[in-house]
């Protein structure tokens, strides 16, 4: 328990800029709504007819006339990328700042086992993504019902559940290099993010390449498909699973051996 | 039962060394120097002994326990200062000395005051706004703060001035009065001589020499000082040959006999033969290795 209230405190400005900073995002898209629909009527067929680039971004698939279908691609983008970044950078540091900060030695000169310490670190980040993703919630109801929109529930929940699965990968992930790494992890962090979102677009552009969305999470994701079919594709959420057990065990398994220096 | 004990330990970084082949033996109850230059290998035996790293082969055993199968139960019992003290930034140090007596479920707020109090520690103060050696001090606490069985500590007095040394030191032996075992490294021979009833010497990641520190300081070897002649031509025996001013000074390692004939050719105003400090037996297992 001091363990966990003590990783909590370490990030907790950390967590607060980053919920600050999406929910307020999120607000703004959401608020914005009305105006934009007012003004968009005819540009929403161009939005949804732009080719590649629709396809990139999944707005083929989307009718931006509709609030679920904004809020899945402009909401879903927005929640989707600084979600992600907020895991990868939350995942990464975790172990590596120990070493980096030099304070692994302190805290495991402690009768603390290194496997309660992993654990520990493991749901102090389960934590802070749920405050975040909980936060980002209220602020999205909020948002709907200030508006006055037409919202689905189910579909809206499962928009930001998947987020909050794919926060928990990522972090999963980036968790298990953290194991490996002393410093330097920042880059390597924000470099997987970019990526798994990178994978993700370049996979809606051919139907050659939609083996991506099985190792990219931003597949299950996909606003576009969530909201025209109301759930996620299982097919790509289970890879996704298992990557997140592969990255915690690693973790587990690697920082039992390591050495500290 | 002994305090420390290794078999055998040897540490590689890939192919770096680390220490080879370490035998060392702390009895409960001593005070032991562990002494040797930067880089010997003293930081590396002791974070093994502490399970920070785990050795390339070779085992332990801390306060009877193995350092492999029973890290956590030795960690309890032992109270570790590194050479280096790092804490978590923007805490105060109030708070340092609370997670740590937090993460061994103990409350120390009073040893803690007490120890703060005697070492001129602020506890109000942020971590990240000490000097280098009340940063030390903050190291110091935790380590004492629970009253630990044995006390390892790695290079304790660096940043201190002297009278907190001092101090430090009055502080290490009542707690050894007490009972408990001290195990430290340094490489200042003179507090090892002043403090420590036995003391090991590690070179290269080799142990050299362990033994009681009265022992150590009556190797045979001599420290002969001759005032009134400006040279000396080098032969068995003698080392460490030193022209001063007014005469010559060398350690000599030899036979009585032999250190009588050589002083009756010489023509010495006056002669002093004494038995050498640490620093100079430290010297003669040195150069003694490399010879």
């Amino acid at each position: 328990m001091t363990l966990f209230l003590h990783e909590l405190k370490r990030n907790r400005i950390s967590l607060i800029v980053w919920t600050a900073a999406i929910s307020f995002m999120l607000g703004v898209c959401i608020i914005i709504y009305p105006d934009m629909s007012a003004q968009m009527g005819d540009i929403s067929d161009m939005f949804s007819n732009m080719g590649a680039f629709s396809d990139a971004f999944g707005m083929d698939q989307l009718n931006f006339g509709e609030f679920m279908g904004y809020f899945g691609v402009e909401c879903g983008n927005t929640l989707g990328l600084g979600g992600a970044f907020f895991a990868a950078l939350l995942g990464i540091s975790a172990l590596s700042k120990e070493e980096r900060d030099k304070t692994a030695e302190f805290l495991l000169s402690h009768p603390v086992t290194r496997r309660r310490v992993v654990l520990f670190k493991l749901l102090s980040i389960l934590t802070q993504i749920l405050i975040l993703n909980m936060t980002v919630a209220l602020v999205t109801i909020i948002g709907v019902l200030a508006i006055g929109a037409e919202a689905d529930a189910g579909k809206m929940a499962w928009l930001l559940l998947s987020s909050a699965i794919m926060q928990i990968e990522i972090s999963a992930i980036t968790f298990g290099i953290s194991a490996f790494i002393r410093r330097g992890g920042l880059a390597i962090g924000m470099g997987l993010a970019m990526g798994l979102y990178f994978l993700n677009i370049v996979s809606n552009l051919t139907d050659k390449l939609d083996f991506l969305k099985y190792i990219s999470p931003f597949g299950y994701t996909d606003g576009g498909q969530i909201v025209a079919n109301g759930l996620p594709e299982i097919k790509y959420l289970l890879p996704g699973v298992a990557l997140t057990l592969a990255g915690a065990a690693a973790a587990f398994w690697k920082y039992e051996r390591k050495d500290i220096a | 039962m002994d305090a420390i004990k290794t078999n055998s330990l040897t540490k590689y970084y890939g192919k770096a060394r680390g220490m080879i082949d370490v035998n060392l033996t702390v009895a409960e109850g001593d005070f032991f120097g562990f002494i040797g230059p930067n880089g010997a290998g003293k930081s590396t035996t002791i974070r093994t002994l502490l399970g920070l790293i785990s050795p390339t082969s070779g085992s332990a055993e801390v306060l009877g326990m193995d350092i492999r199968a029973q890290k956590n139960q030795i960690l309890a019992k032992v109270g570790y200062l590194p050479s280096e003290t790092n804490f978590y930034r923007g805490m105060k140090v109030r708070e340092i000395l609370k997670l740590s007596a937090d993460l061994r479920h103990m409350d120390c707020k009073a040893e803690a005051a007490l120890l703060c109090e005697r070492l001129d520690l602020d506890p109000n103060r942020k971590v990240d706004e000490l000097s280098f050696g009340n940063r030390k001090k903050v190291g110091i606490v935790c380590a004492l703060q629970h009253k630990p069985r044995l006390y390892i500590l790695d290079e304790p007095t660096g940043g201190l001035d002297p009278l907190m040394q001092k101090e430090f030191y009055s502080i290490l032996q009542e707690r050894n009065k007490a009972g408990a075992t001290v195990f430290l490294s340094s490489h200042v021979l003179s507090e090892v001589e002043r403090y420590c009833k036995r003391a090991a010497v590690i070179r290269e990641g080799r142990i050299l020499v362990s033994d009681s520190v009265g022992n150590l300081g009556h190797t045979g070897v001599k420290r002969v000082s001759i005032r009134g002649i400006s040279s000396l031509s080098l032969r068995e025996g003698i080392k460490d040959i030193q022209i001063k001013q007014d005469g010559v000074t060398f350690l000599y390692d030899g036979s009585a006999q032999e250190l009588l004939s050589l002083l009756t050719t010489l023509k010495a105003q006056d002669f002093t033969v004494t038995d050498p400090d640490l620093e100079e037996i430290f010297l003669h297992y040195y150069t003694k290795e490399e010879s």
